[in-house]
């Protein structure tokens, strides 16, 4: 045997664990999904075949769609609104705080992510409910007499994930506006560029890989996040991880689950076809 | 335009904190809610929740599952990475694209997958079926740290050492491990936390043996209490002890 193929068959055996266990128990468990999305139920039971009526039905049939619709409307929602506060946050943290303070500047921002996940969303409950801060607040100040319904809304939802997204993309916006050379802005002024235009035509498009790299991963999560939408916009209105759950709950059509997981990770995909020209996930 | 600035970064953090003071502030509350007003300073929801058998099992399951899982993701991780930089491979693009790939899918799908698989398979749920899943997230993570980390610099060590006789165990045992120890150790903690708060895998994988946010999930259905707070400000007070324990002692740069 060659010192050539002996440092292959190396490498295939230390890549063997890792393989096989992607191959297990996320390839194979993805085809099995894909599988059944094509099969469909006859009362209790799941009948295996190939029948497109489950992506037929989460197309047509409104109460589906409605949920796909409410997803991809929150999650931009959400998207356009973090970016938009997070920007002159990272722009303040990396521009006007000292430099020795920065680090810690973005750890207490980011300190919030180490709640849990489930009760950081309880707790926005707590602030927003019928009995909460805000309600009991302005209500001591006499600016309203009865509660506002801030809570089971979408409003909520759209809140709960803003607080979570605004601190991941002031990150990677962050990460992006520190390696910008100051000498950037200073040609343009030189060029002749007022302030607004040095921003708008140099400083904003310069920061695009952070922004767009934050943006699909907010996109990402956002999308198929069961957990803010069910505790903070209750059902008043599903989104599609929550129609998802609800298949496979209440009714056990897991064929439907599957379609509709389907659509996800087809919408994630067209999101990712979107921006993988600024994509740089691997500087994340 | 300065006191624009510090203007909005207050009411950021403001955002930032406000539920997570509240959540705070009232599982102090001496009363049945924790909401407004506040009747008066008291432990008894603490006492409440350390004497709870179920939360306590939930908080043991979920540390147990982390670990394991943490600790199998980092090793297959490390391994594979460690493949990939070193040996030429045919189809490694396409590998490292398929190592990678969990990381872009949602977690409720992953959990659907494992879920379809272990029915047709037969296999019964447990916490071990959620740790597969929970290998699963985080592998992609380990090894995107560990392949990131590894340059030149360890590439010539372990030729060196090599040259020297040494097997290749012992090459990455005693040299490339060593060398990535803050990547590898920021891989594990990075796991650990992921794996610790996952919700809706542990939710769908597991049966009787739940974890700790499965756990407080359950809480939540009873309504607003102070327990729940309770339990959230412990959870915030481990996590953030541990994130200040890290910065001190990995990622302290040598000024």
């Amino acid at each position: 045997m060659s010192l050539h193929a002996a440092e292959r068959k190396l490498g295939w055996g230390l890549l063997a664990p890792a393989l096989l266990w992607t191959l297990a128990f996320f390839v194979l468990p993805f085809l099995a999904m894909l599988a059944l999305s094509f099969a469909h139920m006859e009362g209790r039971a799941i009948v295996q075949g190939f029948d497109p009526g489950n992506y037929i039905r989460a197309f047509t049939d409104w109460s589906q769609l409605k949920a796909l619709i409410n997803s991809v409307e929150i999650t931009v929602t959400v998207t356009v609104i973090s970016v938009v506060l997070a920007w002159p946050l990272a722009a303040i943290i990396a521009w006007r705080v000292p430099q020795r303070f920065q680090r810690l500047a973005l750890l207490m921002a980011v300190l919030p992510f180490w709640t849990s996940y489930v009760v950081r969303s309880y707790s926005w409950l707590l602030v927003l409910g019928k009995n909460g801060v805000i309600n009991k607040a302005l209500m001591g100040t006499g600016l309203i007499s009865e509660p506002l319904a801030l809570a089971s809304t979408r409003t909520a939802t759209v809140i709960g994930f803003v607080h979570f997204f605004v601190m991941l993309l002031t990150l990677t916006i962050y990460a992006n506006l520190i390696q910008l050379s100051p000498n950037y802005a200073r040609a343009a002024q030189d060029l002749g560029a007022g302030d607004w235009a040095t921003f708008v035509h140099v400083i904003l498009p310069l920061t695009l890989p952070g922004v767009i790299t934050g943006a699909f991963v907010t996109f990402v999560l956002c999308i198929g996040d069961y957990i803010t939408p069910q505790i903070l916009g209750g059902n008043a209105e599903l989104t599609l991880p929550q129609l998802i759950m609800l298949q496979m709950g209440r009714s056990g059509n897991f064929p439907m689950a599957s379609a509709l997981s389907v659509v996800l990770m087809a919408v994630v995909t067209l999101a990712y076809a979107a921006c993988s020209r600024w994509l740089r996930l691997d500087r994340l | 335009m300065r006191l624009l600035s510090w203007a909005y970064l207050a009411a950021a953090y403001a955002f930032v904190f406000l539920p997570v003071v509240v959540l705070v502030v009232f599982s102090f509350q001496d009363g049945r809610l924790p909401v407004p007003p506040f009747q008066g300073f008291s432990l008894q929801w603490y006492d409440k929740i350390l004497g709870n058998g179920a939360l306590m099992t939930a908080l043991w399951h979920s540390a147990l599952v982390a670990f394991v899982s943490s600790a199998l993701a980092l090793v297959m991780g490390f391994l594979a990475a460690h493949a990939l930089a070193r040996v030429r491979l045919p189809g490694s693009v396409l590998l490292r694209g398929l190592l990678i790939a969990p990381m872009t899918v949602s977690y409720l799908i992953i959990a659907l997958g494992l879920l379809t698989t272990f029915n047709q398979a037969g296999i019964s749920l447990s916490l071990w079926t959620a740790g597969i899943g929970h290998v699963v997230i985080n592998l992609p993570l380990c090894f995107a740290i560990a392949y990131a980390a590894m340059g030149d610099h360890q590439k010539n060590a372990e030729r060196a050492a090599r040259d020297l006789g040494a097997t290749e165990a012992q090459v990455l045992w005693h040299v490339s491990a060593p060398m990535l120890a803050p990547a590898l150790a920021a891989a594990f903690f990075l796991s650990v936390t992921f794996s610790w708060d996952e919700f809706i895998i542990a939710f769908l994988l597991t049966r009787f043996d739940v974890t700790l946010p499965v756990e407080i999930w359950s809480m939540l259905r009873s309504g607003l209490s102070p327990a729940t707070n309770a339990v959230g400000s412990l959870v915030f007070l481990v996590s953030v002890s541990a994130v200040v324990l890290m910065e001190i002692f990995l990622f302290r740069r040598p000024k």
